[in-house]
C-alpha cells in the first residue's frame, strides 16, 4: 500500500503516535536520566503540535463548506466478528481541526510549565511519561473515528489521571484521590461501555460517519424501542453516553472526584481541568450530538429526554458549583468548582441544541482554564517558597499537620488565598496573567474569549424562552452562574493578590520574578524587606524554571483573550468564521440565531456587576489579617460550614454507598454466602460421609470384627476336630479339595450372574 | 486407520512432555540444574509446535466438520473408542496459551529447591493433560486426559503449597472429582447410546438421538439428556469456576506454588469453558433452551447459565475486595472474569439452539425461545408461521451476530485471561517469595523500594482491569455488547462487578505499593532480601505483558482464528 504518511488522511496516525511514542520511550529506556525522559517527552508532544498546526492548515485550506461531507481520515480492520469486520481508524473533520488547534498546544505548553514546575520531583521521569501518555490518549480520542477508539483514549486518560493525581504517593490523600477520580469515573464509564455496546448491536457500526451522517440509520434507531426502559433506542444510548459524560466531566451527581483532583501536581491539574479528561467528557456529547438529538426537532422548541437530561444535569451543575466556589478558600479548589460550573455551561447548552455555542466555549475554556490553573501553581510555588523564606528569617514555621487522608474542608496552608494577599508584588507576571484568565472566565465584555462563548450559550437560551419552559430553565440558572462567577473570580483575585501580605509566607512569596528590574524597583518602594530578598543570590536554574512557568502563562493569555474574536456573531462584524467553519461538521448546517441586543447586556451587566461587587468587597478594602471574610461573615457559619464540606455529598456517598458495599462484601459474600452457605454445605456433605465411614467403622469393629473374632475361636474348635480329618489318605484330601473347588466355583457364578 | 500409534504432529506435541516428564525424572540427585534446563528446554520445544499449530490454523483455518492436524488410530475398539485427534480454532488457540505458559511457569518455578526433579517432572506430566483435552477428538481420550491434569496439579498443591496445603490440595481433588464422577457418567451414557465414542459423531447423533421421543433403558429421553447435560454441565462449571461452584479455587490458588497457581489460572480453568464449547453446549442444544416448568414459573437452562455468569461476576468482584491475602484477592478475581465467559457462554448457547432448531425443523423449540403464547397446541403449520412472525429470520440472523460477536468476546476472554492471571499470579508470588507474606495490610509504601516491581503489577493490574489499550478491555467489551439484547438486566447488573473490579484492582496496586514509605520493609530489602523483582522473573513476565499490550492494540491476530471457529459453532 502506497500511504503518504503526511497526507491529511494519515497524519492523526502520526499526531497520536508521537507523544505514545514518547511514554513507551520513558518507561523501557530512558527513566534513568531526567534530562532526557523530559527531552523525549517534549519532542513527542511537540512534534504532535507541529503535525497538528500543519493538519490544521490543511483543514482550512480546504473550503470550509465541503470538508464536513468529505472528511479526512483512514482505516484499518481491528476485529473479525462473524460476518462483520469492525473497523478502526481515524478522522478529520472541522471539529478535530478545531479541537486539535487547542489539545496539543494547550498540552505542550502544559509540558514547559511543568519542565519547572517539576523541578528537582525524585520522580520527574516518570511524570513525563504520564504526562506524555495522557496527552497521546486525548490526541487518540480527539482523532478517533469511531466511539470505540474513542473509549480506548477516554479510559487511557482516566488511568493517567489515577496516577498524576496520585503521583505523590506517599500522601495518603493523593492516593485516596486518585482512586477516587478513577473510581467515580468509572461508574459512568461501565454504563457507558454499555451504551457503546448496545449501540454496537444495535447499528453494526461504532464509526461517527456512519451513524451520525446517516438519516437513515438515525432514523432507525429513533424509531425502534430499546430493550429497557421503553424508550428508543437512540435514546438508551444516548442516556448512557451523557452518563459518561456525565463522570468524566464531572457533572452532579458523579461532580465530587473533581474538587480532590487538585492533590496532583499542578501541571496535572491543568491537564485535566483543560486540555484533557473533563474536556473530553464535553467533546463526547459534542461529537455524538446527531445522536443525542436524533428525534427533537429543538429549532422548534421540541426537546427529546437525553436533550431535556443534559439541559437540566448541566445548567444544575453550574449553579450548584459556583454556590460552592464561593464558600472555598482553597485557590485551587475555587477553581476546581469554577470548571465544573463551566463544563455544566457547555453540557446545558448541548442541552438547548447550541451545539457551536458549547465547542466554542469548550476551547476557550481549556485555554483559560490552564492559564488560571498553571498560574495558580505558580502562585502556590511562591507561597511555599515564601514560607521557607519566612521561616528561615525567624518568621516560625507554623507546623501544619498532613491531613490522615482526605478531609473535606482541609485547606492546604500554601494553597489558601486567606492566608495571601499583596502577591502582586511579589508575582506581577502570575497576577497579570491570572487576571487575565480571571477575566475570561468572568466573561468580562467584549475583549475576553470567555464573554464570545458564554453569551452565545445565553444568547441561545434567550432566544428559546419565551416559547418553551426548559430554555427558560437554563436560562436563569445560568445567569445566576455568570453573576456568581464573576463575583467568585474576582474574590479570589483579589484575596490572593491585593492588599498586605495577611501572613509572612505571603509577606516572602515569590520566586524568579523579583530578579526582573521593575519588580525591584516596585517593591523598594513598598515594603523594604521585599527588597532585601533580591539580594539572595538567584541561579540561572532557577531563573530557567521561572521563565519556563511564566512563559506558558504570557502564551495562554494571549489565547485567552483572542480565541474567542473568531467567533463573534456574524450580525456584529458581517462574518463569523467559527459558525461557518465548524458548522460543516454536522450533516445539516447550523443555522445561527439573529442577533440579540439583550441577552448581551444583561450578560455583560452580570459579569461587570459580579466583577464589580467582588472589588467593592474585597478589593476596595483588602482584607485584613484574622479578618472574617465577608462572604463567610454574609453567609453565617451553617451555610459556610455547608460549602466547605460540599452540601455534603461526599460525605454521604461515603456513608450511604461505599461502606455498606464494603460491608457486605466482607460480612454477606465472604463469610456468609461463601464461608458459610456453600462452603458449610460441602463440609457437611464431606461430614456426612465422614460419619458414614466412622460409622462403617463401628460396624466392622462391633459387627464384623465381633462376627469374625467369634468366628475365630470357633474355628480354633473346629480346627481341634478338623485335626482329626489329617489321616494321611491322599484320597481324603483330594476329595476335600474338589468339593471346595466346586463350592468356590458356585459362588463364582452366582456372583457372576 | 492405523493399528499403531501414529506419530502424528499433535500426537507427538501431546505426548513430548510426558516424554520429557519421565527424563527430567529420572535424573539423579544433585543435578537439579541439568532437570530444570532440560524441562524449560522440552517446554519451549513445545511451545514452538503450539506456536506452528496456531498459525497453520490461521493460514488455513479447517472448514465446516473438518480438523486440522486430524489423525486417527485404533485405540479401544472394544468400546468403541479411538485415538483422534484434531483441531480448529478454539483448540489452536487454546494450545497456544498452554504453549505460551508452560516455559514461563517452568522457569518461575526454578524458584524450587526442594525435589526439583519431581516439581519439573510433575509441570511437564501437566502440560501433556492440558494439550491432551484441548486436542481429543474422543471422548475417552477426553477424559482420560481430563483427569490426567487433576493428579499433578494435586501433588504441586500437596507437596510445594502453602501452610494450609493439604486442605486445599485435598479440596481441590475432592470437588473436581465430584464433577468428574457426573462427567463420567454422562460421557458412558451418551457413548454407550450412539456407540461411539468419537467426539464429531457424538455430536452428529446425540442431540437428534430419538429426537421426537423415546425411551433410553426404560427412562424418558429426555430426563435421561436432561442428567447427562446436568453431568457435563456442572463438571465444567466447577473447573470455570462459576459461581456457586467456586470455592475450591480460593483455597487452591491461595496455597499453590506460584508457577502451579500461573497454570492453574491460565489454563486449567479454561478447560471448563472449553468443554461447554466442545461439548456441553453442542450435544444439548434443545435440552438447553427447552421451556421447562417449575412450579408454574417458567425457565430454560441457558437462562439460568446466565444468572450465575452475572452472579460470578458481581459476587466475584465484591470477593475479591474483601481479601486482605493477595493472592486470594487475585484467585477471586478469576470468578469475576470467567464470569465473562460464562456470560458469553449462556448466549452462544441460546443462539446455537436455535440454529440447531431450525436446520431440524424444531419450531416448537423456537416458538418457545421467541415467546409465543401457546406454542404447545399448535399444529406444525401453525409454529412455522408464529415463528416468522414472531421471530422472522432476519432477526434470528441479528441475534445470531449478537451471540458471535459474544462468543469471539468470551473465548478472546479466555486467553485474555489466561494472559493477566498469570501475570498477576506471578507477581503476587514474586513479592510473596520474598517477603514471606501475602498479607496486604502488612505492606504499602513499597513503591520507591521495587520500581521495576511497581510498574509491572500497574501494567498487569491494568490490564486484568480491562483497561482499553490492553487485552483485558476487548473480551469484555464484545461479551457485555454481544450479550446485552438477550440478557439486558444481567449485563446491567454485571456492570457493577466490572465497577468493583476497579475497587479490588486499585486495592491491591495500593496496599502494595503506594502510601508513605515502610520502613519496616525498607529495612528487610535493605538487609535482608532486596523485594525487587528478579531478572528471572521479569524475563518469565516480559512476554506475557507484551502480549498483553498488543492484543490490546490489534486483537485481529488472535481473533481472526477465534473467529473461524465461532463461525464453525454459529455460523449457517
Amino acid at each position: 500500500m502506497d500511504v503518504n504518511w503526511f497526507s491529511a488522511d494519515y497524519l492523526p496516525w502520526l499526531i497520536m503516535l508521537f507523544p505514545l511514542l514518547g511514554f513507551l520511550v520513558i518507561v523501557l529506556g530512558t527513566n534513568r536520566s531526567v534530562i532526557v525522559s523530559q527531552a523525549v517527552a517534549l519532542a513527542g508532544i511537540g512534534i504532535a503540535w507541529l503535525l497538528s498546526m500543519l493538519l490544521f492548515v490543511k483543514t482550512v485550506w480546504v473550503t470550509d463548506k465541503t470538508l464536513g461531507h468529505d472528511v479526512f481520515g483512514s482505516q484499518l480492520d481491528w476485529l473479525k466478528l462473524g460476518t462483520q469486520t469492525f473497523r478502526v481508524g481515524v478522522l478529520v473533520d472541522p471539529l478535530t481541526a478545531y479541537m486539535l488547534l487547542m489539545v496539543p498546544l494547550v498540552c505542550l505548553l502544559i509540558f514547559v510549565y511543568s519542565l519547572g514546575y517539576m523541578r528537582g520531583d525524585r520522580y520527574n521521569a516518570r511524570f513525563f511519561a504520564y504526562l506524555s501518555l495522557f496527552s497521546g490518549a486525548m490526541l487518540t480520542l480527539v482523532v478517533a473515528d469511531n466511539l470505540l477508539l474513542l473509549f480506548i483514549g477516554w479510559e487511557v486518560m482516566g488511568f493517567c489521571s489515577y496516577s498524576l493525581i496520585g503521583f505523590w504517593f506517599h500522601k495518603k490523600s493523593a492516593m485516596e484521590a486518585g482512586v477516587k477520580a478513577f473510581m467515580t469515573t468509572r461508574v459512568a464509564d461501565v454504563l457507558m461501555l454499555v451504551g457503546i455496546g448496545y449501540l454496537f448491536v444495535e447499528a453494526r457500526t461504532l464509526n461517527f460517519r456512519d451513524i451520525l451522517y446517516s438519516e437513515e440509520m438515525l432514523k432507525m434507531l429513533v424509531e425502534k424501542d430499546a430493550i429497557l426502559f421503553g424508550g428508543s433506542v437512540a435514546a438508551l444510548v444516548s442516556v448512557l453516553l451523557i452518563i459518561g459524560t456525565i463522570g468524566k466531566s464531572a457533572q452532579f451527581p458523579l461532580h465530587t472526584w473533581l474538587p480532590d483532583a487538585m492533590e496532583g501536581p499542578t501541571p496535572v491539574s491543568a491537564m485535566i481541568h483543560a486540555a484533557a479528561m473533563v474536556s473530553a467528557g464535553v467533546y463526547m456529547i459534542v461529537r455524538m450530538f446527531p445522536l443525542l438529538s436524533a428525534g427533537a426537532d429543538f429549532h422548534h422548541f421540541d426537546y427529546n429526554t437525553p436533550m431535556l437530561l443534559m439541559g437540566i444535569i448541566g445548567s444544575v451543575t453550574a449553579l450548584g458549583a459556583a454556590v460552592l466556589a464561593l464558600g472555598q478558600s482553597d485557590i485551587k479548589r475555587i477553581l476546581a468548582y469554577s470548571t465544573i460550573s463551566q463544563l455544566g455551561y457547555m453540557v446545558a447548552a448541548l442541552g438547548i441544541g447550541a451545539w457551536v455555542a458549547a465547542a466554542f466555549h469548550l476551547i476557550n475554556h481549556a485555554f483559560f482554564k490552564a492559564l488560571l490553573f498553571m498560574a495558580s501553581g505558580s502562585v502556590i510555588h511562591a507561597m511555599e517558597h515564601g514560607e521557607h523564606n519566612a521561616h528561615e528569617r525567624g518568621h516560625g514555621h507554623d507546623h501544619h499537620e498532613e491531613p490522615d487522608g482526605l478531609i473535606m474542608d482541609y485547606c492546604a496552608p500554601p494553597n489558601d488565598v486567606q492566608r495571601m494577599g499583596g502577591l502582586i508584588h511579589r508575582i506581577p507576571v502570575t497576577a497579570i496573567t491570572m487576571a487575565v484568565g480571571g477575566l475570561s472566565l468572568a466573561g468580562f465584555p467584549l475583549i475576553t474569549a470567555g464573554f464570545w462563548s458564554k453569551d452565545e450559550i445565553i444568547a441561545e437560551a434567550w432566544h428559546g424562552m419565551s416559547e418553551h419552559p426548559f430554555p427558560l430553565f437554563v436560562l436563569l440558572l445560568l445567569l445566576v452562574t455568570a453573576g456568581l462567577t464573576a463575583f467568585y473570580t474576582a474574590r479570589m483575585w483579589f484575596l490572593a493578590f491585593w492588599g498586605k501580605p495577611r501572613t509572612p509566607a505571603a509577606q516572602y512569596a515569590g520566586f524568579g520574578s523579583l530578579r526582573k528590574g521593575w519588580v525591584v524597583w516596585w517593591n523598594q518602594r513598598r515594603w523594604s524587606d521585599g527588597y532585601k530578598l533580591v539580594q539572595e543570590p538567584i541561579t540561572r536554574r532557577d531563573k530557567l524554571s521561572a521563565n519556563q512557568m511564566e512563559a506558558p502563562l504570557a502564551v495562554l493569555a494571549f489565547f485567552a483573550i483572542t480565541a474567542g474574536f473568531i467567533g463573534i456573531h456574524a450580525d456584529l462584524i458581517g462574518k463569523n468564521p467559527l459558525h461557518d467553519f465548524l458548522g460543516g461538521t454536522l450533516l445539516e448546517h447550523p443555522e445561527a440565531i439573529p442577533f440579540n441586543f439583550a441577552p448581551m447586556l444583561v450578560s455583560m451587566i452580570l459579569a461587570v456587576g459580579g466583577l464589580t461587587l467582588g472589588w467593592w468587597v474585597y478589593g476596595r478594602r483588602p482584607l485584613a489579617a484574622g479578618q472574617t471574610d465577608p462572604t463567610e461573615a454574609a453567609l453565617g457559619p451553617g451555610i459556610w460550614a455547608m460549602l466547605q464540606n460540599r452540601f455534603y455529598i461526599d460525605i454521604l456517598y461515603r456513608r450511604y454507598l461505599l461502606r455498606p458495599a464494603e460491608w457486605f462484601a466482607e460480612n454477606i459474600v465472604i463469610q456468609a454466602i461463601d464461608k458459610e452457605t456453600i462452603d458449610g454445605v460441602l463440609e457437611t456433605i464431606a461430614e456426612t460421609f465422614t460419619w458414614l465411614g466412622e460409622a462403617f467403622k463401628r460396624f466392622n469393629t462391633v459387627v464384623i470384627d465381633g462376627t469374625i473374632d467369634g468366628l475365630c475361636a470357633a474355628l480354633y474348635r473346629f480346627a481341634g476336630w478338623f485335626r482329626q480329618t489329617q489321616t494321611g489318605r491322599v484320597q481324603q484330601y483330594l476329595l476335600l479339595a474338589t468339593l471346595g473347588l466346586l463350592a468356590i466355583g458356585t459362588l463364582f457364578l452366582i456372583q457372576v450372574r | 486407520m492405523n493399528d499403531v500409534l501414529p506419530l502424528d504432529f499433535l500426537t507427538t506435541m501431546t505426548l513430548l512432555p510426558i516424554v520429557g516428564a519421565a527424563v527430567v525424572f529420572i535424573i539423579p540427585r544433585g543435578r537439579e540444574r541439568l532437570a530444570r534446563w532440560t524441562a524449560l528446554i522440552i517446554s519451549l520445544v513445545v511451545m514452538v509446535m503450539a506456536i506452528g499449530v496456531f498459525y497453520d490454523v490461521q493460514a488455513n483455518p479447517p472448514g465446516a466438520g473438518e480438523w486440522a492436524f486430524e489423525a486417527q488410530a485404533e485405540w479401544f475398539p472394544q468400546i468403541n473408542a479411538s485415538w483422534h485427534v484434531g483441531v480448529d480454532g478454539l483448540s489452536a488457540t487454546m494450545i497456544l496459551l498452554t504453549g505460551l505458559l508452560v516455559p514461563l511457569a517452568i522457569l518461575i518455578s526454578f524458584e524450587i529447591k526442594d525435589r526439583v526433579q519431581t516439581h519439573m517432572a510433575l509441570f511437564l506430566f501437566l502440560e501433556t493433560g492440558l494439550l491432551g483435552v484441548f486436542v481429543a477428538l474422543d471422548m475417552m481420550i477426553f477424559f482420560v486426559f481430563w483427569e490426567i491434569g487433576l493428579v499433578p496439579m494435586y501433588f504441586l498443591i500437596y507437596l510445594w503449597g502453602g501452610e494450609n496445603r493439604r486442605y486445599a490440595a485435598n479440596k481441590f481433588f475432592l470437588y473436581t472429582m465430584a464433577g468428574s464422577l457426573g462427567l463420567l457418567l454422562a460421557t458412558q451414557l451418551v457413548g454407550l447410546t450412539v456407540e461411539s465414542f468419537d467426539i464429531p459423531v457424538m455430536l452428529d447423533m446425540w442431540p437428534r438421538y430419538l429426537m421426537r421421543g423415546g425411551e433410553i433403558l426404560g427412562v424418558d429421553v429426555s430426563i435421561v439428556k436432561y442428567y447427562a447435560l446436568l453431568g457435563f454441565t456442572i463438571a465444567f462449571l466447577i473447573k470455570i469456576p462459576a459461581w456457586p461452584f467456586h470455592t475450591w479455587l480460593p483455597d487452591a490458588h491461595t496455597e499453590a506454588p506460584t508457577a502451579g497457581s500461573m497454570l492453574l489460572a491460565g489454563v486449567l480453568l479454561k478447560l471448563g469453558a472449553y468443554g461447554f464449547l466442545r461439548l456441553a453446549i453442542p450435544l444439548f442444544p434443545k435440552e438447553w433452551i427447552i421451556e421447562r416448568q417449575l412450579f408454574s414459573l417458567s425457565y430454560n437452562l441457558v437462562d439460568i447459565l446466565g444468572f450465575l455468569a452475572m452472579a460470578g461476576i458481581v459476587l466475584g468482584a465484591l470477593g475479591a475486595w474483601g481479601q486482605n491475602d493477595f493472592k486470594r484477592l487475585v484467585a477471586y478475581s478469576s470468578v469475576n472474569h470467567m464470569g465473562f465467559v460464562v456470560l458469553g457462554l449462556a448466549v452462544a448457547a441460546l443462539m446455537y439452539g436455535t440454529v440447531w432448531a431450525e436446520a431440524n425443523n424444531q419450531y416448537g423449540l423456537l416458538a418457545g425461545v421467541a415467546g409465543v403464547d401457546g406454542y404447545q397446541d399448535m399444529t406444525s403449520t401453525q409454529l412455522t408461521d408464529a415463528v416468522e412472525l414472531v421471530y422472522p429470520a432476519e432477526l434470528r440472523e441479528s441475534d445470531r451476530q449478537d451471540a458471535r460477536v459474544a462468543l469471539n468476546g468470551a473465548v478472546l476472554q479466555m486467553f485474555n485471561h489466561g494472559l493477566s492471571s498469570a501475570g498477576m499470579f506471578l507477581l503476587a508470588g514474586a513479592i510473596y517469595h520474598k517477603a514471606h507474606t501475602r498479607d496486604l495490610r502488612r505492606f504499602g509504601g513499597l513503591w520507591p523500594l521495587v520500581p521495576v516491581y511497581g510498574a509491572a503489577l500497574i501494567f498487569v493490574s491494568m490490564a486484568s482491569l480491562g483497561l482499553p489499550g490492553l487485552n483485558g478491555f476487548v473480551g469484555e467489551f464484545l461479551v457485555v455488547s454481544g450479550s446485552f439484547k438477550a440478557y439486558p438486566v444481567y449485563v446491567l447488573l454485571s456492570m457493577a462487578g466490572l465497577l468493583v473490579t476497579g475497587i479490588y484492582i486499585l486495592k491491591g496496586i495500593q496496599k502494595l505499593l503506594h502510601g508513605p514509605l515502610n520502613e519496616e520493609w525498607a529495612e528487610y530489602h535493605r538487609t535482608q532480601h532486596s523485594l525487587e523483582i528478579e531478572r528471572r522473573e521479569v524475563i518469565a513476565l516480559a512476554p506475557l505483558m507484551a502480549l498483553m499490550l498488543i492484543t490490546g492494540l490489534y486483537p485481529n491476530w488472535v481473533l481472526g482464528v477465534i473467529n473461524d471457529s465461532v463461525m464453525r459453532f454459529l455460523g449457517g
